[in-house]
């Protein structure tokens, strides 16, 4: 009988040095996979005391100056939230959440501020100047398109996460779409998607419309989408004008309208140029005319209760899609203006809450992550599905980086309540009837690592 | 033809505004020899009186306002309201024309303060020093007014019984489509009548005499013995006062911002240049000629031939008139045209 040793059971001394040299080799592998994973996640700004830098790049001059105004206010409610202080808003309600109320991973949020100008090359030079001197670990903000995607193209190079603000178009998420930038507001298409049936039902299908369309991404965007969504009506379209960005009088735009034919106009405008250009629309007597046998009709595809407020009476009636609104009823939403309204004596806009609402999703994938690690965080934002946060349950898609939740059809409150009370909700467009494709609008995410 | 009304009434409210900018700009220049780089700025000066007096008016309590539930929530309710209720409500309303006795003191008085201040230390240095002194005095201006309104445009409403629209098509018995804002009606008639003035006063009256003859000769009005200077300065003030004016009656149809003078400067300057330098002829006529051809060139048709004709056209006819006429529509000879 031959009793077989094993090298285990009486070890000899090859079999000692054999796994010793065994030992001696992986040990260092060992020590070098974790020093290369460290290696791996070196990036621009990591924390390295007790607080974490967030920037917040909003126009305060320009045309879109109130939207930037309070895009600021809710940053910094959503940062006294996240360090624990205040009502806590929307981090009550949001599911599943990971925040504590103690910063993000431990560290308090502080924060810079930068003006966009509402130009691109203001917007990059600030976000530039946040990132590289000011050690912001993310930026959010935006509030024009343009400046949103140059910011993302900037984000995207410099590694930094961009969580845009307010930005409509549908090449934010889509031919520009970066793997860095993420948006949670809606756009162009979704806009046309949600308006259309509302449209039909209200107008008809024998409509001749006219566009005055501001002459940058986001108003060629909503063209072409609310195109889309009136020529599949049975609509024609007379003419597509574009305007100047912050024109001021846009009456030479708006004379060649009243013998034109069309009984629609379709202002693609925004903030200040939507104020001006709606009231000289309504001072040319647009609204008083009957065209083709039907009362002519104004449509402001994108349009929040600041607009609103600026333009008083005459938006009194006109039919839009609006992102969110204040006096929606759900948990989050209520949260959150209460929070809001007793800090500033004023309901948040759609874009204070795009911003309030993206912060708060930022701090969570870090969380979630375990680390500020870029990467990481990008990976726990992608398809994440959460509710809580004001128009129900909520997916950030992976593919594009695009939200999708419901969309508000609204109309201007012919009979407001009270002095904020002047949108009125038609609709709350389902989030199935808003989605679309990802593929449809090309481009590409680009890599995770910069 | 409604088509063309329209164009036209429009290009003619437009004119009306490079009109009133530009004959204040040549009244500087043919009488001070003074590029003034800063006239635009006068004329957003006077869209902030507008602003002013209206906040003026529209000092307010602050009140809670009940229909809020959710937080504490203010309204403004101002103190003409509360004291004389309707008739408080209806001064608010009429802010812009009343704001009209609020500028002429104002501006004629910063009129004469720059002049005496600044631009008479600059009257024998070159042009290109004139245009950089009165460009940083245009910038220095412009970032005053950010400091205390805002960089947002500020709404400043025409009162509400002519905040509609004219039915012109109806009374001309053309057209119901042929309607106008009744507020740029205004504009329009306003200008004319201060276009009107400012010529009445330079031919009817002695000091308008003397001005003019300044504007020719001012070396022989001097040793005629008549203080040119002092003239001068008025002159000035009344450069000041127009552009003014017009910023105060402009305010409803453009909500005022700080940089609204700027915008207008340049194509004031070509308006200048185009009715020949120091012509306060040519730059009315050269007014309206461009905002005219402006509105015209906006229209689709001639869009659909010549796209983008609308933001060039300005230019375009400038440098045309300049290539065939170098000294301008109605300039003088030898002014401007080596």
């Amino acid at each position: 009988m031959v009793d077989k040793k094993t090298d285990l059971d009486s070890p000899s001394r090859r079999g000692v040095l054999k796994a010793g040299a065994a030992l001696a080799v992986a040990s260092p592998m060992f020590y070098l996979k974790d020093s290369w994973a460290a290696a791996d996640q070196v990036y621009r700004n990591a924390p390295k005391g007790a607080t974490v830098t967030l920037g917040f790049n909003v126009p305060q001059s320009g045309a879109y100056a109130d939207e930037g105004a309070d895009e600021l206010r809710a940053f910094k409610l959503a940062v006294k939230h996240l360090n624990g202080e205040g009502d806590g808003g929307m981090m009550k309600t949001m599911k599943p959440s990971m925040l504590k109320g103690n910063g993000i991973l431990g560290k308090k949020v502080v924060f810079t501020t930068g003006d966009t100008q509402t130009k691109s090359d203001a917007a990059r030079a600030s976000a530039k100047r946040m990132i590289e001197k000011d050690g912001a670990l993310m930026i959010s903000g935006g509030s024009s398109s343009g400046v949103a995607i140059a910011v993302q193209g900037l984000c995207q190079e410099m590694g930094t996460i961009f969580m845009a603000g307010l930005t409509h178009s549908n090449d934010t998420t889509g031919k520009d779409k970066r793997r860095y930038g993420f948006r949670h507001f809606f756009n162009a298409k979704m806009s046309g998607s949600a308006l259309g049936p509302v449209l039909k039902e209200e107008m008809g299908t024998e409509r001749v419309a006219y566009h005055l369309t501001a002459d940058y991404t986001w108003g060629w965007t909503q063209e072409e989408s609310i195109k889309e969504t009136t020529e599949g009506l049975g609509w024609q379209t007379k003419a597509a004008v574009k305007t100047p960005v912050g024109a001021g009088d846009f009456s030479q735009y708006i004379t060649p309208i009243l013998n034109s034919g069309a009984d629609t106009l379709i202002l693609n405008h925004y903030g200040k140029d939507m104020i001006n250009s709606l009231t000289q629309a309504v001072q040319f007597g647009l609204r008083d005319k009957e065209v083709n046998g039907k009362t002519f009709e104004i449509i402001v595809p994108l349009y929040s209760r600041l607009m609103a407020q600026g333009a008083g009476e005459n938006l009194k009636g006109i039919l839009g899609t609006t992102a969110w609104n204040w006096a929606l009823t759900d948990e989050g939403s209520q949260a959150f203006v209460k929070s809001f309204g007793a800090e500033y004596g004023n309901p948040p806009s759609q874009a204070a809450h795009t911003c309030y609402v993206q912060t708060l999703l930022y701090a969570n994938a870090c969380e979630m992550a375990g680390t500020f690690y870029p990467p990481e965080v990008i990976k726990q934002l992608e398809g994440f599905e959460f509710d809580g946060m004001g128009n129900g349950p909520t997916e950030y898609r992976a593919e594009d980086h695009q939200c999708f939740k419901d969309v508000l059809v609204v109309r201007g409150n012919q009979k407001p309540t009270s002095q904020f009370d002047l949108l009125e909700i038609v609709q709350q467009v389902p989030r199935s009837q808003v989605e679309y494709d990802a593929s449809i609008f090309g481009g590409d995410l680009g890599p995770y690592k910069v | 033809m409604d088509a063309i009304l329209i164009q036209l009434l429009n290009g003619l409210d437009k004119g009306a505004a490079y009109s009133l900018i530009a004959l204040g700009l040549t009244l500087a220049f043919g009488t001070l020899g003074v590029v003034n780089f800063a006239h635009g700025a006068l004329f957003m000066l006077g869209a902030f009186c507008a602003v002013t007096f209206q906040k003026i008016l529209t000092i307010s309590k602050r009140v809670k306002d009940e229909s809020i539930t959710f937080f504490d929530a203010y309204k403004d309710q101002p103190y003409l309201e509360i004291w004389w209720g309707d008739t408080g409500a209806a001064i608010i309303d009429y802010a812009v024309p009343l704001s009209i006795l609020f500028a002429i003191p104002v501006m004629l008085l910063i009129g004469v303060a720059l002049e005496r201040g600044l631009i008479k230390h600059f009257y024998k240095r070159s042009h290109a020093e004139q245009i950089l002194v009165t460009f940083g005095l245009a910038i220095l201006i412009q970032e005053v007014v950010r400091h205390f309104f805002g960089a947002n445009p500020i709404p400043t409403p025409a009162p509400d019984v002519v905040s509609g629209s004219a039915a012109i098509g109806s009374f001309l018995g053309l057209s119901d489509n042929l309607v106008y804002p009744w507020w740029r009606l205004i504009y329009l008639f306003f200008s004319g009548v201060i276009i009107f003035a400012v010529f009445a006063f330079l031919k009817y009256t002695t000091f308008g005499m003397v001005v003019r003859a300044g504007m020719a000769d001012r070396e022989t009005v001097g040793l005629l013995g008549i203080n040119v200077q002092k003239r001068f300065t008025i002159v000035f003030a009344i450069a000041a006062l127009v552009a003014g004016l017009a910023g105060v009656m402009y305010a409803p149809i453009l909500p005022p911002d700080y940089h609204m003078g700027m915008d207008f400067l340049v194509l004031s300057f070509v308006v200048v240049v185009v009715g020949g330098m120091g012509s306060l002829e040519g730059a009315v006529a050269a007014g309206f000629l461009l905002g005219v051809l402006q509105s015209f060139a906006s229209m689709n048709e001639v869009k659909a031939i010549i796209p983008g004709i609308d933001q060039i056209i300005i230019y375009l006819v400038a440098v045309i008139i300049l290539l065939v006429r170098p000294r301008g529509l109605m300039g003088r000879e030898g002014v401007f045209e080596e």
